[in-house]
């Protein structure tokens, strides 16, 4: 396991879990039943119970993703400018859709709430990091960088 | 007219990487003033204040402060809520990102008030590239002595919206699934480890250095009624200057979609994100204030070209999505309203559609365990009254279809087929 731990708390159990599991995810870029055993057996916690709170998040994976994962934002403001002609373009470009990954494994396609980039709509994450004002043109470029 | 920048008024001004620029304007002045003053001073001054929740709910925060100062407990606790999932929200990421010190001095005085020894940023999650900055500035803070009466850290959600609600984030601080817990007892009585817990939002707690400074007669003498100060907005949609905006409580909504953000075609203007009051272009003249509509402060704006349907589909796509499920109204309204709005737009609504609706929404607001589902049913009920045309177009709609097509409806992604 990581040691990593960004809060203790005092010691209040539970208090360590979620960045413990947020930890593995970007090393390991998702939470494995081995993973989750290992956590789960550190904390204490029965296996179900940690499997329980780390599939309730949307950002902590319980099945294997891409290595480069890309969330397409589709709220309000980002669907009104286009953000199906991202996804689109993501298709032309790389051949996946929505819960997809490619078969080499370098990516998969998610589609995600509202990211906070209204004022930049369409947006999307790849990763951690921000990609705004998009078009399906634009797409390839953006993409080519991983 | 212009904007009234208090909540914002270093952001832009100062180096967010370095608390010396912060100082220079004359930062942590506050925080100094607040520890020479007793702790029921200090909320009496923010409950004179008049200052209210700038989340959504809307309470006022010296009274919840007064709860947790005198609530029993050998540790107390304060959250900053920067789980900013509002669709349609982005102003607590401009802020964080352009004034953290502004953020952290709030807090110091907060944790004066109510006798906090630790305190939490709830940062979501898909704002981790903020996180370094926090932590840096916390840092900064520490090494000037600040942080001596609290501790402050960074706690990071891992992307879902019903932690925005303050006993699911409490809940998610603690390592369990992010759900919602029953209420009471309230977080100032029995919250984080069922230790008193004030939660504030980052709006909020941006006020507070401002208040101690220019104190609650100054800060009062903006705004009326139960909205004093200003709010932070951000617009986005069908406007030419997508953006933050601070204006004094109770400008018109006019004066921030039109001549702020440039709109110039409103048919329709949601306003407090997902589950915000859906109102027509018409009603632009309206205040906004907690008396009339404010929500947390996002407002997306739709021009004459987009679809209600469409728009309340999305907003419950997702609610859906981001329902906790722990509690039967809204784990099953949700999902019931949005195969109910999917026909809708795919061409199969029926009559009954509008009863059963109407139905949902209200039992959703009155029986569900937290503001999600409570107020799932705002954009709902919001469009049937001022955009009930549409729906029974659609209704119309539908019924020729069937009639033309003999009943054989076959439905798939892309509508009719």
């Amino acid at each position: 396991m990581s040691d990593k731990k960004e809060t203790t708390a005092g010691g209040h159990s539970g208090a360590g879990l979620l960045p413990s599991l947020k930890a593995e995810v970007e090393q390991k870029n998702y939470l494995s039943r081995e993973t989750l055993e290992g956590i789960a057996g550190q904390a204490g916690l029965p296996l179900n119970s940690v499997y329980g709170v780390a599939s309730f998040y949307a950002y902590l994976p319980v099945s294997a993703v891409g290595r480069n994962v890309i969330k397409v934002c589709n709220c309000l403001p980002c669907e009104i400018k286009q953000a199906s002609a991202v996804v689109e373009g993501i298709r032309r470009e790389i051949g996946i859709g929505p819960g997809q990954t490619t078969p080499d494994g370098k990516f998969t396609l998610e589609m995600v709430g509202c990211i906070g980039a209204c004022d930049q709509a369409p947006a999307m994450l790849i990763n951690d990091k921000l990609y705004g004002n998009l078009t399906p043109e634009g797409i390839a470029g953006i993409l080519k960088s991983y | 007219m212009a904007e009234k920048r208090i909540v914002l008024s270093n952001c832009g001004t100062i180096d967010p990487h370095n608390i010396e620029s912060y100082l220079k304007v004359g930062g942590f002045k506050a925080y100094e003033k607040a520890r020479r003053m007793k702790p029921k001073a200090i909320v009496e001054e923010v409950k004179k204040s008049g200052l209210t929740g700038r989340g959504g709910a809307g309470f006022n925060c010296g009274i919840k402060w007064e709860l947790a100062m005198n609530a029993k407990g050998h540790q107390k606790y304060l959250i900053c809520n920067a789980d900013e999932g509002e669709v349609g929200a982005f102003k607590d990421k401009y802020i964080l990102s352009n004034d953290p010190y502004g953020l952290i001095e709030g807090m110091l005085i907060a944790g004066l008030a109510i006798g906090a020894r630790q305190a939490y940023i709830y940062l979501r999650g898909e704002y981790h590239p903020l996180n370094s900055l926090l932590v840096s500035a916390i840092e900064q803070a520490r090494t000037k002595g600040y942080l001596k009466d609290m501790d402050i850290q960074v706690f990071e959600g891992a992307g879902a919206y019903v932690c925005g609600e303050e006993s699911a984030l409490m809940n998610s601080i603690e390592g369990q699934r992010g759900e919602s817990r029953y209420k009471p007892p309230y977080p100032p009585q029995r919250g984080l480890w069922n230790m008193p817990t004030i939660i504030n939002n980052v709006e909020t707690l941006m006020n507070i250095p401002h208040i101690i400074s220019n104190g609650s007669a100054w800060f009062s003498a903006m705004g009326s009624g139960r909205s004093r100060g200003t709010k932070v907005f951000s617009v986005s949609g069908d406007i030419a200057r997508p953006g933050i905006y601070e204006v004094e409580m109770g400008s018109t909504l006019k004066k921030l979609v039109v001549e702020l953000s440039g709109a110039t075609d409103v048919k329709a203007v949601q306003i407090g994100g997902a589950t915000g009051n859906v109102i027509p272009g018409y009603m632009i003249d309206t205040p906004l204030s907690h008396e009339a509509f404010l929500g947390s402060g996002a407002v997306m704006v739709f021009n004459s070209t987009r679809d209600i349907i469409d728009i309340v589909y999305n907003d419950m796509h997702f609610l859906n999505e981001e329902s906790c499920g722990k509690c039967t109204p809204c784990r099953e309204g949700t999902e019931v309203m949005l195969e109910i709005y999917g026909r809708l737009r795919q061409g199969d609504g029926k009559e009954r559609d509008i009863n059963t609706l109407e139905e949902l929404a209200r039992t959703m607001a009155a029986a569900s365990l937290c503001g999600l589902g409570q107020a799932a049913a705002v954009p709902v009920l919001d469009s049937l009254r001022y955009f009930y045309n549409e729906y029974i177009d659609r209704i119309d709609q539908s019924q020729f279809l069937r009639s033309y097509l003999g009943g054989e409806l076959v439905l798939s992604k892309e509508g009719i087929r």
